[in-house]
């Protein structure tokens, strides 16, 4: 019967093969064709904006993105030392032999004159801490060596030459790529048996992405039950104040973010209105004014507050679109208010609340200035700790290689959220 | 219940009023009595107040003054999910996150039935409304008419003495909603529970009711059954809002046993039943059904000369549009039959009619 009428439609044509249009070119090729202009047109109008893009964002982060593992400084700086290190067995014990030596003098000459050994110290040091002295020193001598044999020569620079541990990290880092900053942003160093974990007292980044993490979330709770309330009074009221109320939650939007968390920093603080207000009214006492600054508590409470809209707007739209007739039929038909509310409402209402938490987590997990500045040292995050490494240490290597652990942690949550939730189920709006 | 009265209305509006703003009233002294098993429609163009009393029956809106009755018993007080009224919404209302049987059994659930019985009565309420097959679908995955027939089994299915459907067929074809208007009907009948219907489609509430309360302005300007409705309307309005009426305005002249003599405005004196007109010297409304004007006929007592401005062809019968005593839009319904009067535009012709067919009624 199909076949009839599509025979019928596209004139004289075989049973099987593709479908002809009426100049018998295939009718998909016709389509395309047909479609071509408006897809070109299509591609212009995004270009610059896709073009701009790729210049200013995607490119710079894919560079930085790539130091993370890029390791060229070493196998640059040292070309022969690396080349003759190959014969190097460090489990002999035994710093290398003279070979060696000779090669990094004449690395260490050319090195020294450009003035890159320093910068090869600093590299190396992030590893073993002492190789930055090492090579400053070392380099402001080699000029002065005399011929052959350097080794020697070297030791009486300074005796850490013969350490069998910097000859192992100038080995371990002699490729142009390496996964050292990897492990450490996990807390992780090559040990005797490969890859381990660093002693307890060491670990940092764990910690802080276990808490950056678990902050998140409640930051991420804690506006949805703050949320939820809102956004149904918003979807519910009258027009008139529903809009009052809409520029109330908006509000912060318009406000510098700077100015929002120096104003948490006001109430806050230890002198500040909300410790002074309980003290006045004697609910603690002058010296045991509460700490809500400088930790945990006081990042909770200004991201909450900060990311609120966040959550509110995405629930009040998806509110928006339930019909009211839902609870007043759930109503009818026997349901009491809460059971109106619980089996009916709120199901509906999960796909906004889904939205909202995406967005907050999200957001939440990669906030720096909010924590830099009322989060103390227990209550900073993961990106505190990137900004560090990028304007303060310098280890750009190392701070590549967190942004990339967040980056994978956000996808492996958006994942899991898929799985879960279904992300054909967020709705931000409509 | 003692007295026997008591359970031959199953509710009763006593002097119910209903404002939102405190200044005008929506509705206005509301008497109105449900009778067990009946079929009552409350039909009225938007804004006459029709669903506002349907709401304030089914408790999600309060009445200012006056109490509503359920079966003698006073429920201004008593919240929607105790009053156990089905009700039947304008666009279904069936909860989008379940399937079709779970919106059966919710109604079921939340009275605590146990899930065998459950499952029987959604069973049987879904092949009433002949959708067996459809139990495991979600509402968005059927069509219009499929979902309001879930609508109707869901008020249904926890077998309420009393449902409500508010404009439950606006949103369907019109194939369909002739079809839905006949299922219903005969659910009605078969179950023998007692239907408030509010609607604004004046052939909906001939079709289907067995009472109709036609609403305007907060009033109910008449309550009675369909046939009476049409051919003995109460006031002009309730003339001109059902069914297609001709309207010829004029000054009463004299009132005897019922009767009235009216002078027409276009000149000529006709006599029509005195229903609503006043006294001899005020104005009235003279209502006339297209259907029961006859054309060329000798000896009518009315008569008048129309001028044929227009005719259409309709089969069954032929719509003629003359100038009848100052009104153009006087219609006359003329049947296609052998006999008929050959009828030519621009042509004049005698018209006429039975006393008891023309109804004077008040001016609005």
């Amino acid at each position: 019967m199909t076949d009839t009428t599509a025979n019928g439609a596209a004139g004289s044509q075989p049973d099987s093969g593709p479908m002809l249009a009426a100049d018998g070119t295939p009718l998909k090729v016709s389509l395309a064709r047909a479609l071509r202009r408006q897809k070109l047109r299509a591609l212009m109008l995004i270009a610059p904006l896709l073009l701009f893009i790729v210049i200013t964002f995607l490119a710079p982060i894919g560079d930085m993105l790539f130091r993370s593992v890029e390791n060229n400084i070493v196998p640059e700086t040292l070309p022969r030392t690396v080349v003759a290190l190959e014969q190097w067995d460090p489990e002999s014990g035994e710093a290398p032999g003279e070979a060696v030596f000779e090669a990094l003098q004449a690395d260490l000459l050319i090195a020294a004159e450009k003035k890159i050994h320093t910068r090869l110290g600093s590299r190396l040091n992030y590893e073993t801490p002492g190789i930055s002295s090492l090579f400053r020193k070392s380099g402001r001598r080699v000029d002065d060596m005399e011929q052959g044999p350097y080794k020697p020569q070297f030791l009486k620079i300074d005796e850490d030459w013969g350490d069998v541990e910097i000859w192992r990290t100038i080995k371990r880092y002699s490729g142009a790529y390496t996964a050292g900053y990897f492990l450490a942003s996990v807390d992780m160093e090559y040990g005797a048996d490969g890859p381990q974990l660093k002693p307890e007292d060491e670990r940092i980044y764990l910690t802080l992405l276990w808490r950056t993490i678990l902050l998140s979330t409640v930051i991420t709770v804690s506006c949805i039950l703050l949320g939820y309330p809102v956004a149904f009074l918003l979807a519910n009221l009258p027009l008139r104040t529903s809009n009052v109320l809409m520029i109330l939650v908006l509000l912060p939007f318009w406000t510098s973010l700077l100015v929002r968390t120096s104003s948490w920093i006001v109430l806050l603080q230890q002198q500040g209105v909300i410790n002074d207000t309980l003290v006045t009214l004697g609910l603690v006492g002058d010296g045991g004014r509460l700490e809500l600054m400088h930790n945990e508590v006081g990042t909770i409470v200004a991201m909450t507050h900060i990311l609120l809209p966040f959550m509110i707007l995405p629930l009040y739209s998806v509110m928006k679109t339930i019909s009211p007739s839902y609870v007043r039929a759930a109503k009818s038909l026997g349901a009491n208010d809460w059971t109106a509310f619980w089996r009916i409402y709120f199901p509906n209402t999960v796909p906004g609340i889904g939205a909202g938490a995406v967005l907050v987590f999200i957001l939440a997990i990669g906030y720096y200035i909010t924590p830099e500045l009322v989060g103390g040292t227990s209550g900073i995050f993961i990106s505190n700790r990137i900004a560090y490494h990028i304007s303060s240490s310098l280890n750009w290597g190392l701070a590549a290689a967190l942004g990339v652990v967040l980056l994978a942690l956000i996808l492996v949550f958006y994942w899991l959220y898929d799985r879960i939730v279904g992300v054909d189920n967020v709705k931000f709006g409509g | 219940m003692a007295d026997g009265a008591a359970d031959e209305y199953i509710v009763r509006f006593e002097n119910v009023q209903k404002s939102y703003d405190g200044e005008t009233l929506v509705v206005k002294n509301l008497n109105l009595n449900v009778e067990a098993g009946e079929f009552l429609t409350m039909l009225g163009p938007s804004g006459s107040g029709k669903t506002t009393c349907l709401m304030m029956l089914a408790g999600f809106e309060p009445a200012t003054h006056g109490e509503i009755y359920l079966k003698e018993t006073p429920i201004n007080k008593v919240p929607p999910h105790k009053r156990g009224i089905g009700m039947v919404f304008q666009n279904y209302a069936l909860f989008p996150h379940m399937t079709v049987a779970e919106n059966l059994a919710f109604p079921l659930q939340v009275r605590g039935m146990n899930k065998a019985d459950a499952e029987t009565k959604v069973k049987r309420a879904l092949e009433m409304v002949q959708l067996p097959q459809m139990s495991g679908r979600r509402p968005a995955q059927l069509s219009g008419g499929q979902q309001q027939r879930v609508a109707v089994a869901r008020a249904l299915v926890f077998e309420p003495d009393l449902v409500l459907m508010d404009e439950p067929l606006g949103a369907l074809d019109k194939n369909l909603r002739e079809e839905m208007q006949f299922e219903i009907k005969h659910i009605h009948e078969n179950l023998g529970v007692s239907v408030v219907y509010v609607t604004h489609d004046q052939s909906e509430a001939l079709t289907m009711s067995n009472r109709i309360a036609v609403f305007d302005d907060g009033i109910i300007q008449q309550l009675a059954a369909p046939e009476v409705l049409y051919e003995k309307p109460d006031n002009a309005f309730v003339a001109q809002f059902i069914g297609e009426n001709n309207k010829l305005l004029g000054t009463v002249k004299s009132v005897s046993d019922g009767v009235a003599k009216v002078d027409l405005e276009g000149g000529g004196t006709v006599e029509a039943l005195a229903i609503k007109c006043g006294a001899a010297g005020e104005r009235t409304m003279l209502s006339i059904r297209p259907e029961r004007v006859l054309i060329a006929q000798e000896d009518m007592p009315n008569r008048l000369t129309g001028k044929v401005v227009e005719l259409i062809y309709l089969g069954d019968h032929i719509r003629c549009r003359m100038e009848v005593a100052a009104s153009k839009e006087f219609v006359v319904k003329v049947p296609n039959s052998h006999a008929h009067a050959a009828l030519r535009v621009g042509e004049e012709t005698a018209i006429g009619w039975v006393t008891e067919d023309c109804r004077a009624l008040d001016v609005r």
